[in-house]
């Protein structure tokens, strides 16, 4: 079967600055998302943002309009660490997904944004419920391996968290990938050094993390993931390293809580909503550049 | 009028914090293991006064519950911490092996069990757990009621030898069972005499059965409440003995319909008193995002739901 080529969405030709006007909106949507239910998860999301925004706005080559479960001719995406549903969601709306308006049911009674992803509402982008952490990298390689049977040459995106890394399942996976060859497949680590209960360091250490990778058969690089230009250039580097006989890994080093000054140097927002005052003040450090939903 | 006033509100995993603190503090063979939500499982008072004896293992269960049932070799409680959804589906097979078959003298304690997690969703809203846990052999189920009772299951379980599986939840919610009231393992509690029907209930689901009885004593109907919170194993003399009184039965659990309290009661009923039955439970779906309340009213687990399933039972009597 052979799979139609998409055509690159009209937001590829974004520049850097409006990428980053893009990265503050999304910001503002995170916290507004948030602190208007008080529950979710703002210092991932926060940290991700430029990751995703590259991703959504320049990188992928995706159609949002004509969203399909299957994504035959499209890259496809996959969240694993879903706890940061937040910029998804948010990314997904500002890319033609979903209407944006319908941010304002995050987390809310018969809501297709649900906590943590899902297919179950049928919410267009989405393609795996995610959330139990340490699940999304089976599914990733699984897709990138129907995509290799279907003669799709597209490529398959993933992101994890690091302390999810803790999980075994991931290092089956990331056997797997190698062993299989799966080299249409990207997964990105937001290697923040935080999670729940304190640094990963402190919580249980991953040790040398590039050397694990490579030791598990991938073609390891590194960005600085809160660095526009430098995830532009690395996910440029990724995309031209798939194709060689070997999955990809990004180590993304990124600040939970990036660009809410408060809100980074710990793990504190993991996962903890702002209150009126913080939402506040962390909407002052957020210009409203595409507008509210 | 509800014999149980509401004393208090407190969040039941609370009741387990307080409750691994004391067992800790009475035992020294008693250990802790978290994957990484130790504040969310309320062991961090435990973490800091027996550091030596907690162990945290990172997001990592499966590892969690092998770890665990390795301690008990060489004499060790070990009490494992974290979600219902990752203390159970999620590392079933280590349970069953390592654990279960195995025999070893593990207590799986599990928070923000069933619908009431709120906004996080169905992701972490298990409500197949109970079904799971006691399918296992040797393996004892218990879903306290409220905060007192769990503190009271976590000392209780820590001296009973065998896996255990103790169940409990996210939210603030009314604590009414006095702390010095006697509680027992495989004992049930007949909160309310009754003798028209019989409400056996468990967790956060008591307090709406106990509302629902004072509901339909305003109508002329005398419900009996029984706090089921031990589920295997079950107090099959405690239900016969209502069930012949009442001559129906109504069953109320924040868990799917299938493979819960109601099927556990159903099972006695059909071999030992044939009796009817009506199910207050999750009608085998996955649940959503939402507040606790809306979600308890939206899938049927609310107070008016249980009056209504009481007036259906009654007719089938
Ligand atoms: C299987 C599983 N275990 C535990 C959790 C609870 N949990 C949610 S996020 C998280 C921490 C994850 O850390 P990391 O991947 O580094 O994410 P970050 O905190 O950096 O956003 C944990 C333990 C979960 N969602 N799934
Ligand atoms: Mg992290």
């Amino acid at each position: 079967m052979s799979a139609p080529n998409a055509a690159p969405s009209k937001a590829s030709r974004a520049s850097t600055d409006d990428l980053a006007r893009t990265c503050s909106q999304v910001r503002r949507d995170i916290i507004r998302m948030v602190h208007a239910v008080q529950s979710g998860h703002p210092g991932g999301s926060l940290g991700c943002t430029e990751f995703m925004v590259a991703l959504y706005f320049k990188v992928l080559r995706h159609d949002p309009a004509h969203w399909s479960m299957d994504g035959a001719g499209q890259d496809l995406f996959f969240l694993s660490n879903g706890h940061i549903s937040p910029v998804w969601y948010s990314v997904l709306a500002r890319s033609g997904y979903f209407p944006v308006k319908e941010l304002a049911t995050f987390r809310r009674l018969d809501s297709r944004l649900q906590g943590h992803p899902t297919t179950h509402e049928g919410l267009p982008g989405v393609r795996m419920a995610s959330g139990s952490l340490g699940q999304g990298l089976s599914v990733a390689i699984g897709a990138a391996m129907a995509k290799r049977l279907n003669g799709d040459p597209h490529l398959v995106y993933s992101l994890h968290g690091d302390g999810e890394l803790q999980e075994g399942q991931v290092w089956e996976a990331a056997m797997s990938a190698a062993a299989h060859k799966v080299d249409n497949l990207i997964a990105t680590v937001d290697w923040n050094g935080r999670q729940i209960d304190g640094d990963v360091d402190q919580v249980m250490p991953l040790g040398d993390l590039p050397a694990k990778w490579r030791a598990f058969g991938w073609d390891v690089l590194e960005m600085n993931g809160n660095d526009l230009v430098d995830v532009l250039r690395g996910l440029d580097d990724a995309r031209s390293r798939t194709g060689r006989g070997r999955p990809v890994a990004i180590l993304m080093r990124t600040e939970m809580g990036q660009g809410v000054d408060f809100m980074t140097g710990s793990h504190h927002w993991h996962g903890v909503a702002p209150n009126d005052e913080q939402a506040a003040r962390a909407l002052a450090q957020l210009p409203e550049t595409l507008g509210d939903y | 009028m509800n014999p149980f006033p509401k004393l208090d509100e407190k969040d039941t995993r609370s009741g387990f914090g307080a409750g691994l603190l004391e067992a800790g503090q009475r035992d020294p063979n008693v250990v802790a293991l978290c994957a990484d939500l130790t504040g969310s499982l309320k062991m961090d008072a435990f973490a800091k006064a027996f550091p030596d004896r907690f162990v945290q293992v990172g997001v990592a269960e499966a590892n969690m519950m092998g770890i665990a049932a390795g301690l008990t070799i060489g004499g060790k409680v070990p009490f494992t911490g974290t979600f219902a959804n990752f203390s159970t589906g999620r590392v079933y097979d280590q349970i069953r092996q390592s654990i279960a078959y195995a025999g070893k003298n593990v207590k799986i304690c599990a928070s923000h069990a069933g619908l009431t997690l709120g906004e996080d969703g169905a992701t972490h809203q298990i409500l197949e757990d109970i079904g799971l846990m006691r399918m296992l052999p040797g393996m004892s189920v218990v879903v306290p009621a409220d905060f007192n009772q769990t503190r009271q299951a976590t000392l209780a379980i820590a001296v009973h030898e065998g896996p255990v599986y103790l169940r409990f939840g996210r939210p603030k919610w009314p604590v009414f069972i006095p702390a010095d009231m006697p509680f027992e393992i495989g004992k049930a509690q007949v909160l309310v005499r009754g003798t028209d029907v019989s409400i056996f209930a468990c967790g956060h689901l008591v307090w709406r059965a106990l509302q629902a009885a004072e509901a339909l004593q305003a109508e002329g109907v005398r419900a009996e409440v029984i706090n089921v919170h031990t589920i295997k194993p079950l107090d099959v003399a405690a239900v016969l003995d209502s069930v012949q009184r009442t001559g129906c039965a109504v069953t109320c659990e924040e868990h799917n319909r299938h493979g819960g309290l109601g099927d556990a009661i159903a099972q006695v009923l059909a071999c030992h008193r044939p009796t009817p039955q009506e199910y207050v439970a999750v009608d085998d779906v996955f649940g959503e995002s939402g507040t606790p309340d809306q979600l308890l009213r939206k899938y049927g687990l609310d107070t008016p739901d249980i009056v209504a399933a009481v007036q259906r039972v009654l007719k089938r009597k």
